[in-house]
C-alpha cells in the first residue's frame, strides 16, 4: 500500500518553541489514524504542517508524494483541513460558501448529496453568520468533503457539536473512509475517536511515541478537554 | 483560461460579499463624499481656488477611500481563517491577485464616477477632454489598486494593519497622485495634447504595479 504521509525527524518551531521536535511517522492509502496527545503536544502543528500552513524547520515531510521541503502548496489542492476556524465567509451562504470552496479546488458545487449527509440542506440559503457552533462545524467538514480530498486532516473535528451532530460526523467520517480517502485525526475525544481510527500515533511534547493499530476500542479515555489549545 | 476563471471567481467572491456588506455603499462613498464636501468648505470658491485645485482633490479622495476598500478586501480573508482557506484553496495566487484587484478596481471605480458628479456639481467643474480623463482614471486606479493589494496581503497578518496600510500605500502611490492630477487638469482645460504623457505615465506604472504584484502576492501571502 503506497503511503500517503511520511515524515522522518520532522521539526517544527513555533517562534523558538519546537512544538514538533523530530516526529517519524508513515501513514498508507485509506488509513484512518487518530493522533491523541495533551495539550500543546503537537497534534495541530502536525496537521498544519501536512497542510503546508507551517514551515519544515528539519527533517522530511513527503505528503501526496510531494516533498514539502521543495514545494509546500503542490498537494494542497488534494487535500482538505478542518480546524478551529470553519475557513467560511460571514456575508456568503452555506450553499456559496461551499460552491466557491468546491469551484476553487476545481469541481463542480458541492451536490445536493453533501448538504443532506451533514444536515444541511435546509440552512443552504442561510448566511454562515447566523449559523450555530454545530451547524458552523458541519458546514467546515461539507466544505472539506466538497473539495474531494485524497487527505482529510481533521482537528477536533467533534468540538462544538450536540449528540446528533456526532452521529453525522462519524458518519460521514466512515464513508469517506469507505471511498478510500486516508484520515487524520486529531482529538481528545479519544473514545469517539478510536471508534472511527484503525490506527492511534500519541504526541508527547513533540514527538510521536504511538502508532500501534487497533481493531476496537479498547482504551478509556483519559481527558474530555472540549477543544484542543494547543500546539 | 485556469487563470481567467479562478480570477473571476475570486472576484465575483468578493463582490457578493460587498454586495451584502454594502461596506462600499454605506461608508467608503460617503467618506469620499464628505472628503469633497470638507474640501469645499475648506476652499473659498468665489476666488476660483476650489475649481484650479479640483483634479487634486479629487484624486486624494479617491486615494484615502482605495485605502479603506483596499483594508475591507483583506478585512474579510481574516474572518474565520478565511486565508488559510485561501492558501489551501489551491487557487493560484496570480489569480487571487487578479480577483481581489478586480473586486477592488470595480469598487473604485463606480466610486470614481460618483466623485466625478460630486466635483462637477459641487466645485463648477467642466470637464472637456473626456477620454484622455478616463484612461488616465483607469491605468491611476489600476496601478493603486495593485498597489495596495500588494500591501495588504503584506500586513494581512498584522495587528496594526489598519495604519500600516496608509503608511506604506500612499507614498508609492505618489506617481499615480501626480500623473493622475496633470491628466485631469489637462482635461479640464481641454487641451488632451498635455494630457497623453501623462496617460502614458499612468499606463507605465499601472503596468509595473500590476507585474509586481503577480509576481509578489504569492511569497506575500504565504508569509502572512
Amino acid at each position: 500500500m503506497s503511503l500517503v504521509v511520511s515524515l522522518r525527524s520532522a521539526v517544527c518551531l513555533l517562534g523558538r518553541f519546537p512544538a514538533l521536535a523530530g516526529v517519524d511517522l508513515d501513514i498508507a492509502t485509506g488509513e484512518v489514524v487518530l493522533v491523541s496527545g495533551a495539550n500543546g503536544a503537537g497534534k495541530t502543528t502536525l496537521l498544519r504542517l501536512l497542510a503546508g500552513l507551517v514551515p519544515l524547520r528539519a527533517g522530511a515531510v513527503t505528503v501526496l508524494g510531494h516533498d514539502l521541503a521543495v514545494d509546500a502548496r503542490a498537494h494542497r489542492r488534494d487535500l482538505a483541513l478542518v480546524g478551529p476556524d470553519t475557513f467560511c465567509y460571514d456575508d456568503l451562504t452555506v450553499a456559496e460558501n461551499l460552491a466557491f470552496a468546491a469551484r476553487a479546488a476545481g469541481h463542480p458545487p458541492a451536490p445536493t448529496e453533501l448538504l443532506e449527509q451533514l444536515d444541511l440542506a435546509r440552512l443552504a440559503p442561510v448566511a454562515h453568520r447566523d449559523l450555530s457552533t454545530g451547524q458552523r462545524r458541519r458546514l467546515s467538514l461539507a466544505i472539506a468533503l466538497a473539495r474531494d480530498p485524497r487527505l482529510l486532516l481533521l482537528d477536533e473535528p467533534h468540538a462544538g457539536l450536540d449528540v446528533v451532530g456526532r452521529a453525522v460526523l462519524d458518519v460521514a467520517l466512515a464513508d469517506a473512509s469507505r471511498d478510500g480517502r486516508t484520515v487524520l485525526l486529531a482529538s481528545h475525544e479519544l473514545d469517539r475517536a478510536r471508534t472511527l481510527a484503525s490506527r492511534e500515533v500519541e504526541l508527547v511534547a513533540g514527538r510521536a511515541v504511538g502508532g500501534r493499530r487497533e481493531e476496537s476500542p479498547s482504551v478509556p479515555a483519559p481527558e474530555t478537554a472540549p477543544e484542543d489549545v494547543g500546539r | 483560461m485556469t487563470l481567467v476563471r479562478e480570477a473571476l471567481l475570486v472576484s465575483g467572491k468578493d463582490l457578493r460579499i460587498e454586495r451584502r456588506a454594502k461596506v462600499t455603499l454605506s461608508q467608503v462613498v460617503p467618506f469620499a463624499a464628505i472628503v469633497l464636501l470638507l474640501f469645499a468648505f475648506a476652499l473659498d470658491p468665489d476666488r476660483g481656488v476650489l475649481t484650479r485645485a479640483a483634479p487634486g482633490l479629487f484624486w486624494i479622495a479617491v486615494l484615502l477611500a482605495s485605502l479603506l476598500a483596499v483594508s475591507r478586501s483583506f478585512a474579510v480573508e481574516a474572518e474565520n481563517g478565511a486565508r488559510d482557506a485561501l492558501r489551501l484553496s489551491g487557487l493560484d495566487p496570480m489569480a487571487i491577485f487578479l480577483g481581489k484587484s478586480l473586486a477592488v478596481l470595480a469598487q473604485l471605480l463606480v466610486l470614481e464616477v460618483v466623485l466625478t458628479i460630486g466635483v462637477v456639481v459641487l466645485y463648477d467643474l467642466s470637464l472637456r477632454s473626456l477620454v484622455p480623463l478616463a484612461l488616465a482614471s483607469v491605468a491611476a486606479t489600476i496601478g493603486v489598486v495593485a498597489t495596495g493589494i500588494v500591501y495588504g496581503v503584506l500586513t494581512a497578518g498584522l495587528r496594526l494593519r489598519e495604519t500600516l496600510v496608509p503608511l506604506l500605500v500612499l507614498p508609492v502611490v505618489t506617481p499615480a497622485l501626480l500623473g493622475a492630477t496633470r491628466a485631469w487638469e489637462a482635461s479640464v482645460d481641454g487641451v488632451p495634447g498635455e494630457a497623453w504623457p501623462w496617460v502614458a505615465v499612468l499606463g507605465a506604472f499601472a503596468l509595473i504595479a500590476g507585474t509586481v504584484g503577480l509576481l509578489a502576492f504569492g511569497p506575500l501571502l504565504e508569509e502572512s
